[in-house]
Formats: structure tokens, C-alpha cells, sequence
């Protein structure tokens, strides 16, 4: 019936990676994700697992070892965050093309400049193109379960796969968990058997082709099929490992969305803080809902668009910018979501939220909340690209 | 279907490609004919040729063969793209390049 | 106990109060309780002016905000006083608990009209004599237990105990001090 603790999200991560024992890490420290290479790096002194870690000079040499090891036939991890990450963007990259199914964990923060160490989705989102599964927590609790999930995931569909949490605000935060038990752990994740790898004598093979306009297209043609396999295999994940622990997991989090007439789509942490001001406001008798974004890679645009079709109004709640005078990345892809499914009725915003570590309140939700009433009731949007909680 | 690289046609469909370009099998290089990008072709003249083998390391290529009683045998037109590299070496104008009818 | 109880900590980087946010969370963990233990990160440095937190519930709470309308204010350093605005949001039924040797009469002046308890406890005096050396927050911590009554008074000082009997087995001179000024901290920390 699971083990109870308390532990930061780096911790659980590097518990989860001690409870998985992989074959290889290649990791380079980097605020705030630095403490998961640090905890497992213990573990691995300590002879509690058999990885071999690989300390490197750089992002883009970790993420190098791991497709070295990955295509040899390694189970490989590696762990980072905000520059970090965009280091390892060329490789990350190949790590998709190449179809390895490493598992990245990031503690997500800013990227600079003004140089800043504290969360958003800038890091994340900023390499959300690259071909790599993507995962969210709102918990420590679900930084532990996406990762344990994360192998069963990748390796079904030849991806690799990030598990983002909010750095600091989970990372380095302290919280109860329910641990799974290690031999559950191991019998759910299961042995790495690749079809194919460079150690197997008997099938030699060459990784990282040049592929001219006559095989390219069709190369990444067969690539978008896994990530749209991807979503099916998440389900199953989720409701196998729901079977193991009670906690059931799918691509999105409906949370009180059956009558809600306004809404809010949102990312991680603060969509914690934003269950609490739906509860505030739902005892006041507003119907009000949110949803949870678990997987942005594969982007769950049908469930978004069944679960929004009902709502007068919404907001898409975007911890990063993309900086094209018009909206970020969820915003966008939400409102494709329902373009694409048909859904027009519900009238949508966008809100800049939480950049750099600005702290987000219930009461910073509830002013989301409050807007989105206004634009229920007249049907007009006003601006759509709205930054939330910035000193005019 | 294979995942062998005489199957990576260019008329191979998406389904069939292997992920990620990836080629399961070696020495697949064997297999590609680049003899048919040659435009000039070299012809050795073999009264002139004195068997001193300068030519045979500078071919980028495997188009000169040289056998197990160490002479250097007929160009291998298979692979030969007509570079012109071994005329250029060869110091007794034994090789020459000419125009290729094929 | 109410439902949710939200402590805020203020410190100078060093001086452990990071540290004691995490040990609070603990003691409440293990007497059944949902936790949240967090520091407020920024570029910090050896004595700079730094935040902690706690939430302490019943119910798991998910609210993953600073905290602006705490229950109880402890305070490791008393020169933070004229510089951080320590009673901001603090609810008048909660208490604030200053690591100094002056009486609650003397500070209160200083905490801009705070109308709830003010509690002082000389923890860096009491880790002198009983540790040799400067650790307030040990102190500090035994004192917000005692005044918050966010744990039992009674199982936070076993539960503490087994932990750092655990924790220093080789040295049992440090158990014997921690527990020391655990103590003297609860017995002495003065209510105004």
C-alpha cells in the first residue's frame, strides 16, 4: 500500500532512478536541477545501483552520452534545467530522430536574460519541438509517478521523454509522497529489451544516417506516427499504474469540469494554487473549472477540446512567452486544439503568468477567474495576450 | 518488408523507412553504385604502367584493386566516379582519362 | 489544531533557518500530517535576509504560493527586525517568536503594531551553553512547537530524540546538548 515519506521533488526523482537502476547517467549540474544527479551520484558511491555515471564538461555531452548509451543498448538518464537544457537542444534533437527512448528529468526555471534562477516554462517550452514526449507534475507525488511511467512510455513508442516539475517550487520543496515499494517498481518498469542496438553482435547497425530529401520526409513522417501512438500508450500507462497505486493518470486533469461554464488550462505547480481558487469559488456558487495539462508532448488537443466545448470562456495560462505579439505556446496550441475538433462557442484569452518565479496566489487565479466572468457575460474577449500579476 | 538497406528504396513509403534512417546490416556501401556519376573515365595503358602502386591508396574509392600477388588489376567501374585523382598521380602518364560512352 | 496552519521563517543565509523549516516539516510528518516545507530562492549569500515556509495540515494542501497571511512568524535573527517587515500579514490570533534575550515589552515597539503575542526566546544563548557554539535554530524550533502547538509538544521532543540518537550515534555528546537546549527553549521562551 505504497511507503509514506516526505521528500523534495529532486529527491523523489533521484529515489525513483535509484528504485529503477539504470544503465548510464551523463549529467552536468545546473540550478535547480543539480540536487538529482547530486542524490543519485551518492547512490551510485554508495553501490546502492549499478549505473556508470559519466561526469561530463557540459549539456550537450551529457545528453551525447546518453544517446551513445541508449543506442548501445543502455537504459540512460540524465537530469537538467534552463540553459542547461537549451544547451542539449542539438543533441536532444538526435535523440529523437535517432528514436532512443532516454529519459530526461527537468526542474524547470527561466532562461536567462535578466539572468534569473527561479521557475517557469521557458526552458521546457522553448524545446518542446524537438520530437521528445513531454510530461508535467503539479506534485512531488507526480514528479515520482510521471517518472516512474516515463521508461514504459519512451520505449513503447522509440521516444525520449522529458519529466518537467517546477524547480524550486517543487524541486526543493518538501512534501509527503507515497512511494512505491522497489520490487513493485521493478516488475512495472521491467527490462530494457530494444529491437535493436549497437552491442548486438549478430545485427550490426549504423545509427545517425544522412538521409537526403528522398528519405527525410518520410523519416519524420514515421517519427510524428510515435508521437501520435505516444497518446494511447500513456493511457494504458497511467491506468496500469493507477491498478498498482490508486493514483490513475491520463493525458489531461479535468477538475471540476462536468458544469463549469468558465475555465482555466494550466501547467504544473500552480495548477494547485488554481484548484484551491476553484474551490473558493465554486463555494460561492461559481461554476468554475480547470484543467491540467500532464502531457504537452504529445499535445492532447481532442481531450482539450471535449473538455472545453461546454465552457463560455477559458483561459490558457502560459508560464513562458513566445514573444510573437500575440500569445504563448499553450494558448496557441489550445486554440488549434479546438479549431482543429470544431469547438468555436467557448471565447478564449491567454495570460503570461508566474515568469522568472513571480509568485502565483490563489488570488492571482481568482482575478483570472473574475476576467473570465466579464467575458461570459458580454461575449467580447477584449485583449487577448494579457500578462497576469505585472505592477502597471 | 525488411529493414534491410536494398529495400530503403526511394520509393520506400513512410511505414516501411527505418526509424530514424537507421541501417540494420554493414558494409551497406558495398552496394551503391557510384560508378554511374562518372563523366571522364580513366583507362590505363598497361605497356606504360609499371606496377609501382601509387595509384591504388590515392582512389578515394575502391575502384583499383590490387591482388594477392600485389599488382594492381583492371579499374573497378563499378564504383569508379571518373575523379581522375590516379591519372594525376601516376608518374608514368600510364592512365588517362577519357570520355566515357556508356 | 485548526485544519491548515502556515508558518513563515525569516533568517540571515547560514543560519540554518532553511534548515529548521524542513526539520518542522518533519516533526510534523511523522505525527501524521501533511507537510509543506519550502525556501524562497533567490541569489543568496551568507547573511543575507532569506524566507522559509511551512504549511502544516490535516488535508493535503495544494496551494504551491509563498505565504502572506501566516499563522506564526519565527524570526532567527533579531537585527532582521529593523530591515524585513516580519509582522507582514501575520494574523493577530497567531504569535511571533524572536530568537533574542530582551522581553516581548521591549520588541513589540518594533513590529509596527502587531497586536498578537509576541514570544522571545534567547536561542543563541542557549545554544552557547548547552552546544558551544551558535545554532539558533534548534532552539528556535523547540520554541515554535511550544508556541504554535503545530505538533505535540511532547511526541515533537521523542520524535527529535530518536532522530538525532539515529542521526548521531557516534557522538552522543551532541544528542545530549540538542536535547539540552530543546528543553531549556520550551521552558524559557517568554510569552508577552
Amino acid at each position: 500500500m505504497g511507503i509514506r515519506e516526505r521528500l523534495s521533488g529532486n529527491e523523489a526523482v533521484a529515489y525513483a532512478m535509484k528504485q529503477i537502476n539504470p544503465d548510464v547517467m551523463g549529467a552536468f549540474p545546473i540550478t535547480p536541477s543539480t540536487e538529482i544527479p547530486q542524490y543519485f551520484g551518492a547512490y551510485v558511491d554508495n553501490g546502492e545501483v549499478d549505473t556508470e555515471f559519466v561526469t561530463v564538461e557540459s549539456e550537450h555531452s551529457s545528453m551525447s552520452v546518453c544517446i551513445g548509451a541508449q543506442a548501445a543498448g543502455c537504459r540512460a538518464v540524465s537530469a537538467t534545467s534552463s540553459c542547461g537544457l537549451s544547451y542539449m537542444t542539438e543533441m536532444l534533437y538526435v535523440a529523437a530522430s535517432d528514436r532512443l527512448p532516454i529519459t530526461l528529468a527537468v526542474s524547470c526555471r527561466a532562461l536567462s536574460g535578466p539572468i534569473n534562477i527561479n521557475n517557469d516554462h521557458s526552458d521546457a517550452m522553448s524545446v518542446r519541438d524537438t520530437g521528445w514526449l513531454m510530461l508535467f507534475a503539479e506534485t512531488n507525488q507526480e514528479a515520482y509517478d510521471n517518472y516512474l511511467q516515463a521508461m514504459r512510455i519512451g520505449e513503447a513508442v522509440d521516444l525520449p521523454i522529458m519529466i518537467c516539475q517546477d524547480g524550486f517550487i517543487t524541486s526543493h520543496a518538501i512534501e509527503n509522497i507515497e512511494l512505491v515499494e522497489t520490487d513493485k517498481v521493478k516488475a512495472f518498469v521491467g527490462e530494457y529489451k530494444p529491437r535493436h542496438y549497437l552491442l548486438n553482435k549478430d545485427e550490426p547497425i549504423a545509427v545517425g544516417a544522412y538521409a537526403t530529401p528522398t528519405y527525410y520526409i518520410e523519416s519524420k513522417r514515421l517519427q510524428a506516427q510515435a508521437m501520435m501512438d505516444a497518446k494511447d500508450v500513456i493511457r494504458k500507462v497511467g491506468a496500469e499504474f493507477g491498478e498498482m497505486t490508486g493514483r490513475r493518470y491520463e493525458l489531461i486533469e479535468k477538475y471540476m469540469m462536468d458544469d463549469a461554464e468558465t475555465a482555466v488550462v494550466i501547467i504544473g505547480s500552480s495548477a494547485g494554487t488554481a484548484k484551491a481558487a476553484v474551490n473558493e469559488l465554486r463555494e460561492s456558487g461559481k461554476k468554475v473549472g480547470l484543467i491540467k495539462i500532464r502531457a504537452f508532448r504529445p499535445f492532447p488537443a481532442e481531450d482539450i477540446a471535449d473538455a472545453l466545448k461546454n465552457v463560455k470562456a477559458f483561459a490558457a495560462m502560459d508560464k513562458s512567452d513566445s514573444f510573437n505579439a500575440h500569445c504563448g505556446p499553450l494558448y496557441a496550441e489550445t486554440c488549434a486544439a479546438l479549431y482543429a475538433n470544431g469547438v468555436c462557442a467557448p471565447k478564449g484569452i491567454n495570460y503570461i503568468y508566474g515568469l522568472g518565479g513571480r509568485d502565483v496566489r490563489v488570488e492571482s487565479i481568482k482575478t483570472v477567474f473574475s476576467e473570465l466572468d466579464k467575458i461570459a457575460e458580454t461575449g467580447e474577449t477584449g485583449d487577448t495576450y494579457r500578462y497576469l500579476d505585472v505592477r502597471e | 518488408m525488411t529493414h534491410l538497406a536494398k529495400d530503403m528504396t526511394p520509393d520506400v513509403k513512410w511505414r516501411d523507412i527505418t526509424p530514424g534512417c537507421n541501417i540494420f546490416e554493414g558494409g551497406t556501401s558495398a552496394s551503391v553504385q557510384t560508378g554511374d556519376w562518372r563523366v571522364l573515365k580513366p583507362v590505363i595503358d598497361w605497356d606504360k604502367c609499371r606496377q609501382c602502386l601509387l595509384c591504388a591508396p590515392v582512389c578515394p574509392d575502391m575502384s583499383i584493386p590490387v591482388g594477392k600477388d600485389g599488382k594492381r588489376g583492371e579499374f573497378d567501374y563499378f564504383y569508379c566516379k571518373g575523379c581522375g585523382v590516379c591519372a594525376n598521380v601516376c608518374p608514368f602518364d600510364a592512365i588517362t582519362m577519357v570520355k566515357d560512352e556508356k | 489544531m485548526k485544519d491548515i496552519v502556515e508558518i513563515r521563517w525569516h533568517g540571515r543565509g547560514g543560519q540554518g533557518a532553511k534548515t529548521a523549516s524542513l526539520l518542522l516539516a518533519d516533526a510534523a510528518f511523522n505525527t501524521g500530517k501533511y507537510v509543506q516545507g519550502f525556501p524562497e530562492y533567490g541569489p543568496e549569500r551568507m547573511g543575507a535576509p532569506i524566507t522559509a515556509y511551512n504549511r502544516i495540515s490535516t488535508e493535503r494542501s495544494t496551494v504551491h504560493s509563498n505565504i502572506y497571511y501566516p499563522d506564526f512568524v519565527v524570526v532567527v535573527d533579531e537585527t532582521l527586525l529593523s530591515s524585513v517587515d516580519v509582522t507582514a500579514g501575520l494574523k493577530p490570533e497567531g504569535a511571533i517568536v524572536i530568537n533574542s534575550g530582551k522581553a516581548p515589552e521591549q520588541l513589540r515597539p518594533l513590529l509596527k503594531g502587531y497586536t498578537g503575542r509576541v514570544c522571545t526566546i534567547d536561542a543563541g544563548r542557549i545554544s552557547e551553553e548547552e552546544l558551544g557554539k551558535n545554532f539558533p535554530n534548534t532552539p528556535m524550533l523547540a520554541a515554535i512547537v511550544k508556541v504554535s502547538r503545530v505538533v505535540d509538544p511532547e511526541a515533537f521532543v521523542k520524535d527529535m530524540e530518536a532522530s538525532f540518537r539515529h542521526k548521531f550515534a557516534s557522538k552522543p555528546q551532541v544528542i545530549e546538548g540538542n536535547m539540552r537546549a530543546r528543553k531549556r527553549s520550551m521552558e524559557e521562551v517568554q510569552v508577552g
